[in-house]
Order: structure tokens, then C-alpha cells, then sequence
């Protein structure tokens, strides 16, 4: 019963990682770039709706839906300020512009919001009104699964269905594949490259201001530096999965979740992140480009 | 296109140019009056006082706690009939030692005679060893390790070792709660949590308390611990002993609650302040017990909590009292010495380093707070437990 209880600890955290990991995985398939600025923007869709529940009173799905325009915009901002002027420059300029937007949105959050941690009002509080448990109650209360773990998870698989839907029906997401082979034959098939990316930076960050809302709803501190960590975390669960992939990072962020769970909870609590960490050299060492991912040669 | 990009770059190199030479011109006639409200009004012996700590970063609400509280204290001393004023300067070292020793190497080429600070462990075991060999008298006012003052005579603390709280947590569950089975969750990449932990663990070990369950994370992985609840629930523990800071314990009163497992919890010092978390809900501290030298919502630290939450907004935590009390205690170190402020700060050095053992002072986190040769502070915590969202002792 315990593994079940550690297993789903595992399942709910790799859904968190995995919404983060498709952000991540969506912009690096189709604009080639590491935005490492990914995890804050995170971060500030969890100050928005925070300060949507608690300071203006907004229910719930409301501050999430606020919390996602403002990170539309500030992706599409962001993209348009930092990183459009480099599409030309080499990767690297642009990894670290990425970078330096990164601890720029750490900074301002920190001026805003200041460094002292807020508690985030979960989407489904832990107890309701009456002090009872919200949660899934399995073998007479001896498994319970909290209703927002399950939201989180039933989230994630809907998140990537759509993803998937998306880039494989859709005109533009026709057109992101398009960018995403190559940028100058898109551009000579009539393909608008710079519209194409912004909208992939806009859906990410979207993707970001969700991720914020649930990470913050099971996991209720919020502070500057809170997305940065799951950041790392996703991208390691990106590259695990196949970076570029959709699938990929989902199960990836699964995975990932679940071996750091059952790491700490059989193996040790020191180890758990080396073990992850561990895991994924291994995977790269047999599969380089990750679980689900193409390898595509590339001619010199 | 070339030639535009060529122009605007002059442009910004001239402007940037232009407002360096301001900036420079601006700051000539009056170094370190940026605290301009904290410098002495009427006459008086002016010592120049530091605090070193994180303003910014991670660690940032200790050092900017530190700094209000010295301010805090340094206005309401200026504002006094005392022999003895400050004029302070706090410097920034993002809660690391090499930009902490630069933080001091800048607070002594501005003329710092005494320094309350580092606030957190590790900056102040870098900067003790250089104000070690300076010469310059150091009172930290939270760096809680041993290591801080080994070796040292010149370096003091305000705040409790670790072995102490560890110790006393020991004794305190062996005399009040002795059938408890205890499960400890402690952060192992933080001397503060690891060396209570550890002096815990020995206490416990030899008063024959029965610790059934350890688990630990790090700063990266604070903010999952259903796994460790978990265990800790399996393993029977109905105790949970906590020497961590009270963000992480938040999250853990909070996942413990939605898995319906609900022992005892145990703090220390770093636990004060989980009331006033913002957005916390303070009814899932119910019942929670912790040792602390300080709590804003004693009746007789209320003056100092109105005077910080007028200023800065917030509700001070125990490193603000910590500083607070620690620029009252190098002031009654200064007047027992017989201090003058035209003497240089190893002069000073020698004459606190005698008085320090002989003083005996009561502040906002101690009563008859005495010290001994080798710097450590000693005063007896209090046990609380939290009730209807005040502590009270049990």
C-alpha cells in the first residue's frame, strides 16, 4: 500500500515536470533554442494568480485564466525583446540572453513581490469547509489521492492530447513543423517564420502560467526562485523523453517523476536527485537522443 | 544600416559616460549617506557600525531582517539622550563568502569601527576569520554554528548555537513527551538544520528516546515531502521533530493535513514566523510545539513589532530581533568599555574583547543573556505551542 502511496506522490509530481517539459520541448522543436527563462515565467503565472485569489478575490479558474494572458503576453514579449533580434546570432547568444531574461524576471519578481515566501491558495484546498480530507479515498482511506493530483494528472494527459492534436492537424501547427525542419524553406513556402515562433512562445508560456497554478496548488510555496528548480527538472525531463518530442516530454516528466519518488522513499532521500540525474545519463548513454527522439544525423 | 547602428551605439557609450560622471560627482562630497535617517542627529561619540547579509537573492528576507532590525534600533539609540550613536552602513552578500568578505573589505575602507553581522553561517565563517586577523570586533547576529567563533576571541553571537537547540529539544520531548516515537525531517544541505539534527540525534540517543524515522531534503527539494510523510507514517511516528526554517514546514503541516496524518510537530527558532506566513492558514499550526528565543506576538516585544511593521510592512522574524539586540548589546559593550569614537577599530577590538564576558543583558530574543570567552551566548529558550493562532506555553 505504501508503494502505491509513494507511486502516486511520483505520478503527481512527474504530471507537474511533464506540463513544464511540453513548454520547454514545443519552443526547443521549433524555434532550436533553450529557453531557460521558461521555469520564472512559471513562477510569474504563480504570483499572478496568487495575487488574483488573494488580493482581488478572483475564484480560482479565473486567476488561472488572468495568470495565463499575462504570461501569453510577457512570453510574446519577451520573445519579441530578447530573443527575435538573435534569430540570426548564434545558438549560443541566444542561450545566454535566455539566461539573462531568466534571472531578470527573478529579480523583478523579487522587487515586487519581495524574497519572503507566499503560501499559495491551493485550486482544491487540502481539507474543505467541514475539516474533511479532498481527497480520493481508496482500500478503506488506507490510499488516498487528493483531488488536485488527480486534477494535475488529468491536466497533463489533456494538455499533451491537445499539444499532439494541435501540431499534427492544425495550419499552424503545420506550420510550426514546417519552421521547425527548416526555418528558410518555411519562409520560402509563404510561411510568416517570426509569427510562427511567437505563437509557439505565447502557447508555451500559456503552458508555463498552467504548470504555475498546479505546481503552487500541490506544492504551496511561492517565491522568486520557485520555478527555477522545476525548470531544471523539466528540461532534464524534456532531454530524457527526446527534446523536441511532445510524447516525450510527457513521458518523461513522468518518469522522471516517479524514479525521484521511489528513490527517496526506497533507496534514500540524500541520493534521490543524484539517482535521477544518474538515470538520465544512462538513457542518453544508450539512447542519445532520448527516449522518444529522432536522431538526425547531421551532415558536415 | 551600419552607420545608424555605429551612432546609436555612440550615442549610449556617450550617455552612459555622462551619467557615470554624475553618479561619481554625487557621491564625492558625502560617502555612505545613503542611510540618511539612520545617521546621528544631535552630538555625540559616532561609531561607525556594519551589517553584512543577503539583501538580495535567496536568503534575502534574513539579511533584509537583519538590516531593518539594526536600523530599527540604530534610529531609536540616535534619536535617545545616549553618550553613544551609530552611523550605519549595510552592505549586500547574497549569502555568499567571497562577496561577503568583499561586503567587509567595503565596510572597512568606509571606516567601520564595529560590525553586527553576517547574518547567515557560512559568509560569517569567512568573514570571522578575516576580522579574526583584522582585529575587528564581530557580533553576528544569527549565524547559529560553532564554527563561527571557534578559535576566534574577538567574535561573538547573539543568537543560539545549534548544539544548544538540539540539546534542549532533547531534553525538553524526554521530560514532557517520553513515550513519543519521533521522526525527524531535516534539510542536509544546511549546517543550521544538519547541526541540530545531529546534536538532537546524540541527546535523544542518551535520554532513550525512541527516533523511528529520518528523512531529509535539500534547498532544491523542499517542496515535495509527501514521500517522507509517508515513511514517517509508516514507521508509526507520532512525533515530528522539525529543525528546519518555517517555509519548508509550512508545506509539510500542509501535506501532512491533506494526507490525514497528524502527530505532533516540533520546532526550533527557525520555525517563528509560520503565523504570519502570508496565505498560510494558521489552523494547520494548531498544536504545533517549538523552542524559540522570540516571538512577535509576545506583549512585551510589542513596541519593537509596531515600530518594524510601520517601517518596512512586514512582521519582523527573530533575525530582525537578533540584529535589534545586537546593536543594543555592542552599545552596552561600548559604554562598559569606555569606548570613544575616535579610536580605530582594533583599538575598540581589544577593549570589547575583556568586556563581553563580563556583560549581562536582556533583550527582545533573552533575559540576563551572558556570554563566555569563547563567544557563544547563553540563554534559555521557551517552549510554546501554538493555540487559536497565538503561543502559549504548555
Amino acid at each position: 500500500m505504501e508503494f502505491l502511496s509513494y507511486l502516486i506522490s511520483g505520478i503527481s509530481l512527474g504530471s507537474v515536470y511533464a506540463i513544464i517539459a511540453l513548454g520547454y520541448t514545443m519552443v526547443y522543436g521549433i524555434a532550436k533554442m533553450l529557453n531557460f527563462a521558461h521555469g520564472d515565467v512559471i513562477m510569474v503565472g504563480g504570483y499572478i494568480s496568487f495575487c488574483a485569489v488573494s488580493y482581488l478575490g478572483l475564484p480560482g479558474w479565473l486567476a488561472l485564466i488572468l495568470a495565463m494572458a499575462v504570461c501569453t503576453v510577457l512570453g510574446i514579449v519577451i520573445e519579441g525583446l530578447a530573443y527575435k533580434p538573435l534569430r540570426s546570432a548564434p545558438s549560443l547568444a541566444v542561450l545566454i540572453t535566455a539566461i539573462g531574461v531568466s534571472y531578470f524576471l527573478q529579480n523583478t519578481a523579487l522587487l515586487i513581490w519581495k524574497a519572503a515566501p507566499k503560501v499559495y491558495p491551493s485550486l482544491i484546498p487540502a481539507t474543505n469547509a467541514q475539516g474533511e480530507v479532498n481527497a480520493l479515498q481508496l482500500f478503506h482511506g488506507q490510499l488516498s489521492i487528493s483531488y488536485i493530483s488527480l486534477l494535475t494528472m488529468a491536466s497533463c494527459v489533456v494538455i499533451m492530447i491537445a499539444l499532439t492534436l494541435f501540431t499534427g492537424k492544425t495550419k499552424m501547427g503545420k506550420a510550426m513543423r514546417a519552421c521547425s525542419e527548416d526555418k528558410g524553406a518555411a519562409q520560402l513556402m509563404g510561411i510568416n517564420v517570426n509569427a510562427t515562433i511567437s505563437t509557439t512562445f505565447a502557447i508555451g508560456s500559456a503552458l508555463a502560467a498552467v504548470a504555475g497554478v498546479l505546481l503552487c496548488s500541490s506544492y504551496p510555496t511561492l517565491q522568486p526562485t520557485t520555478g527555477s528548480m522545476p525548470g531544471i527538472k523539466a528540461f532534464t525531463a524534456a532531454v530524457f523523453g527526446g527534446i523536441g518530442s511532445i510524447p516525450g516530454a510527457f513521458l518523461g516528466g513522468l518518469l522522471l517523476g516517479i524514479i525521484e519518488a521511489l528513490a527517496k522513499a526506497y533507496i534514500s532521500t540524500n541520493l534521490a536527485n543524484t539517482i535521477v540525474f544518474a538515470v538520465l545519463i544512462i538513457v542518453l548513454l544508450v539512447k542519445p537522443a532520448g527516449l522518444l527522439g529522432k536522431y538526425v544525423p547531421e551532415k558536415v | 544600416m551600419k552607420k545608424k547602428l555605429f551612432a546609436l551605439m555612440m550615442t549610449l557609450v556617450m550617455v552612459a559616460g555622462l551619467t557615470a560622471c554624475g553618479g561619481g560627482k554625487e557621491e564625492s562630497p558625502a560617502p555612505g549617506n545613503a542611510e540618511q535617517p539612520s545617521a546621528p542627529s544631535a552630538e555625540g561619540a559616532v561609531f561607525k557600525l556594519g551589517t553584512i547579509g543577503p539583501l538580495t537573492g535567496d536568503a534575502a528576507i534574513y539579511g533584509q531582517a537583519v538590516a531593518n532590525g539594526a536600523k530599527i534600533a540604530v534610529d531609536e539609540i540616535n534619536a535617545s539622550d545616549s553618550a553613544v550613536k551609530f552611523e550605519l552602513q549595510s552592505e549586500d552578500d547574497i549569502n555568499d563568502g567571497e562577496t561577503s568578505i568583499n561586503a567587509y573589505n567595503n565596510l572597512m575602507d568606509w571606516g567601520m569601527q564595529v560590525m553586527v553581522g553576517p547574518t547567515t553561517t557560512g559568509p560569517s565563517v569567512a568573514v570571522a576569520a578575516q576580522a579574526g586577523s583584522d582585529r575587528t570586533f564581530m557580533l553576528t547576529p544569527s549565524a547559529s554554528s560553532a564554527d563561527v567563533t571557534a578559535g576566534k576571541d574577538n567574535v561573538f553571537q547573539v543568537c543560539f548555537t545549534d548544539p544548544n537547540q538540539g540539546v534542549s529539544s532533547a531534553d525538553y520531548m524526554a521530560e514532557n513527551m517520553a513515550d513519543a516515537k519521533i521522526a525527524v525531517i531535516y534539510r542536509n544541505d544546511d549546517s543550521y538544520s544538519q547541526g541540530i539534527r545531529d546534536t538532537f540525534v546524540a541527546e535523544a540517543g542518551a535520554k532513550g528516546l525512541d527516533v523511528v524515522y529520518e528523512g531529509t531534503f535539500t534547498n532544491d527539494t523542499a517542496t515535495d515531502f509527501s514521500v517522507q510523510l509517508t515513511a514517517a507514517q509508516a514507521a508509526g511516528a507520532n512525533t515530528v521533530f522539525m529543525p528546519i526554517y518555517y517555509q519548508p514546514a509550512s508545506v509539510i503541516l500542509t501535506q501532512a493535513a491533506a494526507m490525514n496524518y497528524a502527530p505532533t510537530f516540533f520546532g526550533v527558532d527557525g520555525m517563528d514566523g509560520i503565523l504570519t506566513l502570508e496565505g498560510f492558514d494558521t489552523s494547520l499550526a494548531e498544536g504545533l510545539m517549538l523552542l524559540t528565543p522570540f516571538s512577535a506576538t509576545l506583549e512585551e516585544n510589542k513596541s519593537f513589532v509596531e515600530a518594524y511593521e510601520a517601517q518596512f510592512g512586514v512582521t519582523p522574524n527573530q533575525f530582525a530581533a537578533d540584529a535589534y539586540d545586537g546593536v543594543y548589546i555592542m552599545k552596552a559593550a561600548l559604554e562598559a568599555a569606555g569606548c570613544t569614537s575616535d579610536m580605530s577599530s582594533t583599538d575598540i577590538c581589544e577593549a570589547l574583547v575583556p568586556v563581553m564576558p563580563t556583560l549581562t543583558y536582556s533583550g527582545l530574543t533573552g533575559k540576563d543573556m551572558t556570554w563566555s570567552v569563547n563567544g557563544e551566548v547563553s540563554k534559555a529558550p521557551t517552549a510554546f505551542v501554538i493555540k487559536d493562532g497565538l503561543y502559549v506555553t504548555p
